[in-house]
């Protein structure tokens, strides 16, 4: 896990391997932040999506509790 | 809402992420830009140089460094950084003992002064072994610690995340407040190296 060469922080690595998982956080962030859905019931759903497929990549799993959670939360219309 | 499980099979999480993306915006969920704007945040402007600043004043400022590890939000709030939740405990290294963070349920991280967890942070494999045998992750992580160093793991939840303030390397006296701050790496902070 250590790195060489320019300043040790401009070379940690990214958290995001594909930029889908990215503007995935990010969409999560905003809904939460907006209201749309709340923070501590995504963050359950995320531990249950984990607990359910272990081996799911990560950001998969993530989607699934999002996906899940904008669900919960109804229509908008 | 769509239930986006029900695309096509050759639908990846990429484009049903960017499908719930063009949703979330069509409805005004989600701000014009507003996506764009965080993950420039997380990646560049927030991030381990906020960390590396808290521990570099820690070194300098002994009044500093008994506030931080007395109350860690409030005093990293002092220098400008808070999170929309939960605590930031600060928890010491020295000759004797050794910190390290882990979340066993899931990736929660002191975000506001580390920016995004690594993607080993959040493994199933880091995420069960850190509790169990710690001594061994640590050395495979490229840490060895000496039997009598004592490794304390700290799990964290969204209540409670952990930064690890670093032993401060040996003959850096002369150094001023951001040399020492260039010095420190997030994973020291994690607790998975030292410097």
């Amino acid at each position: 896990m250590s790195v060489t060469g320019a300043h040790p922080l401009d070379q940690a690595p990214s958290t995001f391997e594909e930029p889908w998982q990215a503007r995935l956080f990010a969409m999560t962030q905003g809904v939460i932040e907006s209201g749309g859905i709340d923070r501590e019931g995504f963050r359950q759903r995320l531990i249950a999506a984990i607990e359910a497929l272990p081996q799911r990549p990560y950001w998969e799993s993530w989607l699934a509790a999002f996906d899940d959670a904008l669900l919960a939360a109804g229509p908008t219309d | 809402m769509t239930n986006a499980h029900h695309t096509h099979d050759h639908d990846g999480p990429a484009a049903r992420t960017a499908a719930i993306e063009k949703l979330l915006t069509e409805k005004g969920m989600v701000p014009e830009g507003f996506i764009d704007s965080v993950i420039e945040t997380y990646t560049e402007k927030v991030g381990p140089r906020n960390g590396a600043r808290v521990v570099a004043k820690a070194w300098m400022d002994d009044d500093y460094r008994r506030r931080l590890l007395s109350d860690g939000k409030s005093a990293i709030e002092e220098l400008g950084y808070s999170g929309p939740e939960g605590d930031v405990v600060v928890v010491e290294n020295t000759d004797e003992i050794h910190n390290v963070v882990v979340c066993t349920l899931c990736s929660c991280y002191p975000w506001t002064v580390l920016g995004l967890p690594p993607t080993w942070y959040k493994s199933p494999e880091y995420r069960a072994r850190m509790v169990r045998e710690p001594r061994t992750v640590l050395r495979e992580m490229g840490l060895d610690l000496s039997k009598e160093v004592e490794i304390q793991v700290w799990d964290s939840s969204a209540e409670k995340r952990y930064l690890v303030l670093p032993v401060r390397p040996q003959d850096t006296d002369l150094l001023d407040e951001q040399e020492l701050a260039a010095m420190v790496t997030r994973d020291s902070m994690i607790g998975v190296s030292k410097l």
